[in-house]
Formats: C-alpha cells, sequence, structure tokens
C-alpha cells in the first residue's frame, strides 16, 4: 500500500458520558446495567406535560472540561432540537446545543511517539443527551426491535476537535489524551466498554501538498482505540483506492463493524441530515456566573501533564514512567499510595506497571477492582527494597496477595520466605557447600581462568538449595567469589 | 416566499406526517403565509439586536443532582402498545 503521494485529514468528534448520578433533564438514576427501562421516568420517555430540568453538575462538569483544555466558558448558553425520528429517541428530537455551546475554542496538546508534540483544537464542545438503545437480536418475534430506554437522558459533552490529526496515531493519542483528562477530573467514569466514550471518526485525503480539503467521510460510534484505528486506517485506504480509480468520495455516514472487520454506509436517505434545528422552547438560556467558574478552576483536579511532572520531580520517575502511570488517574492514585508505603518510588513504579498490570489486563479487571491493594503492593515492595526478600520470593508473595492471603509480611511470615542477608550465616553456608563438593572445588581450581565463571552456577545451585531458597544471591554471589579466590 | 410541492413531501416524510392529495394545496397555501410572515419579519433593519434564544427575561434554573425518580416501567408499560421482557417493541429498525 504505497499512498505516498497522498495525505490524509482527520478530525473527531467524541461523546463523553458525564459521571452525574441522574439524568441531564430528569431525575432518574444513571447508573449502568439495570434491568430494561427501570431507570426511564416520565421525562425520559417524552410523556406529555412533562418539561426538562437542567442538572446543575452536568453544566458544572461541562465548564469544568472547557477549563481543562482552556477554553472559552458559554457564559451564556442555550440549547436546540435536533430533529430525526427513531425508536431510541421517544421525543422526535434530541436536545442539544448548537448556536451558544457552554465550551469554545480550546486546545489539547497531544505527544507523539517520536517525542515530539501537537496541538490539537477544539472547536467547541456541547452538552445534550444520550439516547436510548435499540436492540436487534433476542428472542423477539420475526420483524421486531426491542427498545431499551435506561439510556435516553444520560448527559453528554460533545467534543468536536478541528481537522488537525493527519494519521490513526494521532487520532488514538488524542482519543487517549482526551481519556486521561475527562477521568483525572473526574468528569466521566472513561469506562469504554460500557460506552462512556464514544469516537466519529472524520476522515478525507487529499493530494500532498494541497490546501483544500477533499470530501469527509464520518464513521460513527467507534468505541475502541483499536476499532478507531482499523476503521481510519480502512477508510483512508478505500477513499486513495476510489479517487485513484477515477471514481470520488461521497459525503456519508459510515459504521465500522470491529468484530467482523467490515465497514459500511449507514444511511442512504439524504434527507436524514435535515435536522431543522430550533431553539428548545421549553429550556431557558444557561448563565454561569464568574463566581461559579472561578470556584470550580480553583477545585479543578490535577491534569494529566502537570501530573506527570510532578511524577518526575516529586518521584523521580523517568519520563516513560511519569507518562504511563501519570495519564492514568486510577492507576496515578494508586502508584501514590503504594509508593508512599514502599518509600521506593521506582521500584513501586516497576510493579505498578509490571506484575500488577499485567495481572490485571489479563483478568479484564481495572485498578480499583485489584485484589492487592496499594497498601499491599507498597507493603510487598518495601521488603524488596530491604533485602528481606528476594525478585523470585516477591513473585510469590505476589501471588499470596492476589489470592487474598493477606499483606506481604503476612505472607512472608506464614511462608517462611525470609530472605537471609546476615554475612556470617551466608558464609557458613557457602563454606558448608564448598567442603561437601570437595570434587566441583577441584575442577574450578583446574579449571582455565576465562572459563571459570561458567562453573560458578553449579555452586549457586547448591548454596540456594542448602539455604531452602532464601540466600540473598546478589551477596553470595560475591562471597563464593572471594572464597574460591583464597582456595586458588 | 412561497413553498414547492415537493417541499411539502419532503417536510411530511422528515415530520412522518402524511399529507393526502385532497390537502397538499391547502397545506402549501398555509405555509407559503407563515413564511411570508418570516418575509416580513426578516425585512425588519436588526442592526446592533442581540439574538435571543428565549422570549422570556428569565434564565434557567438548575436541578441538584439528586435521584428522586423511582421505577414505574409497569404503569409506562401498561399503556405501550407492545412490550416484551421490559423492553418496548417496535417495528424493526436496523441502520
Amino acid at each position: 500500500m504505497s499512498h505516498s503521494g497522498w495525505e490524509t485529514v482527520i478530525g473527531l468528534e467524541v461523546h463523553v458520558q458525564l459521571a452525574t448520578k441522574t439524568k441531564i433533564f430528569s431525575a432518574a438514576s444513571t447508573s449502568f446495567g439495570a434491568e430494561a427501562n427501570t431507570q426511564a421516568c416520565a421525562i425520559d420517555l417524552a410523556m406529555p406535560g412533562t418539561l426538562p430540568v437542567l442538572n446543575k453538575q452536568a453544566v458544572h462538569y461541562a465548564v469544568m472540561f472547557g477549563l481543562a483544555i482552556d477554553a472559552e466558558i458559554g457564559k451564556e448558553s442555550a440549547f436546540e432540537r435536533k430533529n430525526y425520528f427513531y425508536p431510541d429517541s421517544p421525543k422526535g428530537y434530541q436536545t442539544t446545543q448548537l448556536e451558544k455551546p457552554i465550551v469554545g475554542r480550546g486546545n489539547v496538546e497531544i505527544k507523539l511517539a517520536d517525542g515530539s508534540t501537537k496541538n490539537v483544537r477544539i472547536h467547541h464542545a456541547h452538552l445534550e443527551e444520550d439516547a436510548g438503545k435499540s436492540l436487534h437480536e433476542g428472542g423477539f418475534r420475526h420483524g421486531v426491535s426491542g427498545i431499551d430506554l435506561n439510556r435516553a437522558g444520560t448527559p453528554l459533552i460533545e467534543i468536536v476537535s478541528e481537522p488537525d490529526m493527519s494519521n490513526a496515531e494521532e487520532a488514538i493519542v488524542f482519543a487517549k489524551k482526551l481519556h486521561s483528562i475527562v477521568t483525572s477530573i473526574g468528569i466521566c467514569d472513561g469506562e469504554m466498554s460500557q460506552g462512556s466514550m464514544r469516537f466519529d471518526v472524520n476522515v478525507s485525503v487529499r493530494p500532498k501538498g494541497s490546501t483544500e480539503l477533499g470530501t469527509r467521510t464520518e464513521t460513527k460510534n467507534l468505541n475502541s482505540y483499536k476499532f478507531m484505528e482499523e476503521a481510519i486506517v480502512k477508510e483512508v485506504e478505500r477513499q486513495i483506492d476510489l479517487i485513484e480509480d477515477g471514481g470520488t468520495v461521497k459525503q456519508e455516514t459510515r459504521l465500522y463493524n470491529g468484530d467482523t472487520k467490515i465497514a459500511r454506509p449507514m444511511r442512504s436517505k439524504e434527507e436524514a441530515n435535515d435536522y431543522r434545528y430550533f431553539p428548545c422552547p421549553d429550556l431557558l438560556p444557561v448563565i454561569v456566573s464568574d463566581e461559579t467558574i472561578e470556584e470550580l478552576r480553583r477545585n479543578l483536579p490535577e491534569l494529566p501533564d502537570a501530573r506527570q511532572a510532578r511524577f518526575i520531580e516529586q518521584y523521580g520517575l523517568s519520563d516513560y514512567d511519569a507518562a504511563v502511570i501519570g495519564s492514568d488517574a486510577p492507576m496515578a492514585a494508586y502508584f501514590e499510595i503504594a509508593a508512599e508505603k514502599s518509600s521506593n518510588a521506582k521500584l513501586t513504579a516497576n510493579w505498578t506497571m509490571g506484575e500488577l498490570a499485567a495481572r490485571l489486563n489479563s483478568q479484564d479487571l481495572n485498578i480499583g477492582k485489584s485484589p492487592v491493594s496499594a497498601e499491599q503492593l507498597g507493603g510487598l515492595v518495601a521488603r524488596i527494597a530491604d533485602n528481606s526478600i528476594s525478585g523470585k520470593m516477591a513473585k510469590e508473595v505476589f501471588e499470596g496477595m492476589w489470592a487474598g492471603e493477606g499483606s506481604a509480611d503476612d505472607i512472608i511470615e506464614a511462608r517462611g520466605l525470609k530472605q537471609v542477608s546476615d554475612t556470617g550465616a551466608l558464609e557458613k553456608i557457602v563454606v558448608e557447600v564448598l567442603t561437601a563438593n570437595q570434587a566441583m572445588v577441584d575442577d574450578y581450581i583446574n579449571t582455565d581462568e576465562a572459563k571459570r565463571k561458567k562453573k560458578l552456577g553449579g555452586f549457586m545451585g547448591k548454596i540456594m538449595q542448602a539455604s531452602k531458597g532464601q540466600a540473598n544471591p546478589q551477596q553470595v554471589n560475591q562471597i563464593l567469589a572471594q572464597k574460591l579466590n583464597e582456595l586458588l | 416566499m412561497s413553498i414547492e410541492r415537493q417541499e411539502i413531501e419532503k417536510l411530511a416524510t422528515l415530520s412522518r406526517i402524511a399529507i393526502g392529495e385532497d390537502t397538499i394545496t391547502e397545506v402549501s397555501q398555509r405555509l407559503s403565509s407563515v413564511l411570508e410572515l418570516v418575509d416580513q419579519l426578516q425585512a425588519v433593519n436588526t442592526d446592533g439586536v442581540e439574538a435571543m434564544s428565549h422570549p422570556m427575561k428569565a434564565t434557567q434554573r438548575l436541578r441538584e443532582d439528586e435521584v428522586s425518580e423511582i421505577n414505574q416501567r409497569e404503569a409506562f408499560q401498561a399503556i405501550a402498545p407492545d412490550t416484551e421482557e421490559g423492553l418496548f417493541l417496535v417495528p424493526k429498525v436496523i441502520e
């Protein structure tokens, strides 16, 4: 696939479910996973006579996002109706913002794999309501769909970027950065598998060097970075092939199925995009006072960039470690507790990103559900750092903690895992092993100096065996080398 | 400004309203007179007048984020045309 003559232009629209307790316009619960339609009240169902009442927390969360990306805040914003008919939207319109969004222009800086940075401009972000869910597969009679309206009315902000990204990598890094920001400031739970963040990707291509934008397509509703990347790569290929074969790209909405890896156009009826927006007469202009904005600014939690810088400064972490841990709000919180307990930040970072993250991943758990608490991991790292246990023992202790056997110290005690670091005791073991294996010692002495090093392993094995695996390997190495040298 | 027959048909489709052959002329005339009114309004010089999103001199009141709605699914579904396992059933729609 040599498409060297082309360049890609990508813009994203990101739907972020806000972590409010209730819907944007009703006091029904937004908790995930409830039985179908048990959290859809009269307002969500668009019963006649109901009126929306705006959720203060949703407004505040939107403002917080605006502050986090250094955007203009819409001190006066307004709601519009976007009209379309679909069964998962009982009102026949979506209440959204068009002319006066709550968040205006802003900026998000992304850091790419090659170390360079790039600024992605945010066009605006607006408040709106989510739709319900249509279920097409189930035990229903032929020709019917089931509708669950629990999600209808869940508050969203839709973040609209400028077309500032030029390949899939940049789009993914940008998406991850947004995820990091909204979870760090606590306005979204970030659970992609539950649809808490969904991405629409606008893609167009143009001959390299051209300043005019090509016709774009929009691939809707991608809910994982992997699918997003696949969808972008496929769509870029499709558009370039199409144009090189003499065709033209049609402006259309597309869907990408991550399971079948198949992309296809969504709607054919062109009038479907005629939404006939008009101001929502049920909602008055929303005013956010300067006092409220300043209060939210004062209380804005630490942003990922600031946290990463602090981790380098405060804990002496490498840029890489600080980026991995610092961009993930729950992992960062976990790390800080563990590092406090262990008094060894670097080693704590290694265990957090290594053993712990791998194990959580393999069992599809997020760090908030980790069977090993931050205090427990810190306790384990402290024992590695003070040489009480070896790295190998540490893995065994970690297994024990994962299985719920208690703290590192409890497990070390119960399993007799204490590492022997006492020089006198270790010397005694080394001498005993050497005495009991005179043939090996003779062999060692008679071996060429250059090849002697290879013989050390055999002694190490016997010494570790004699110490029931508890000898501190670094120290044994030193003592062994010293004792053998004395015999030469 | 008058409204073409084609536009009436498109609006009817978008609004999911059936407009019969016998009424299409009347609807067209009525909508045209609404548009004429809009034309009149648009002829007014509004330089320096700030656009307003609502005619009332009031601002939106905000609600605290506390759950107060209870599950009334049985009552709502009792008046629905068709339900199954707690879901509202509708003619199949697939995008």
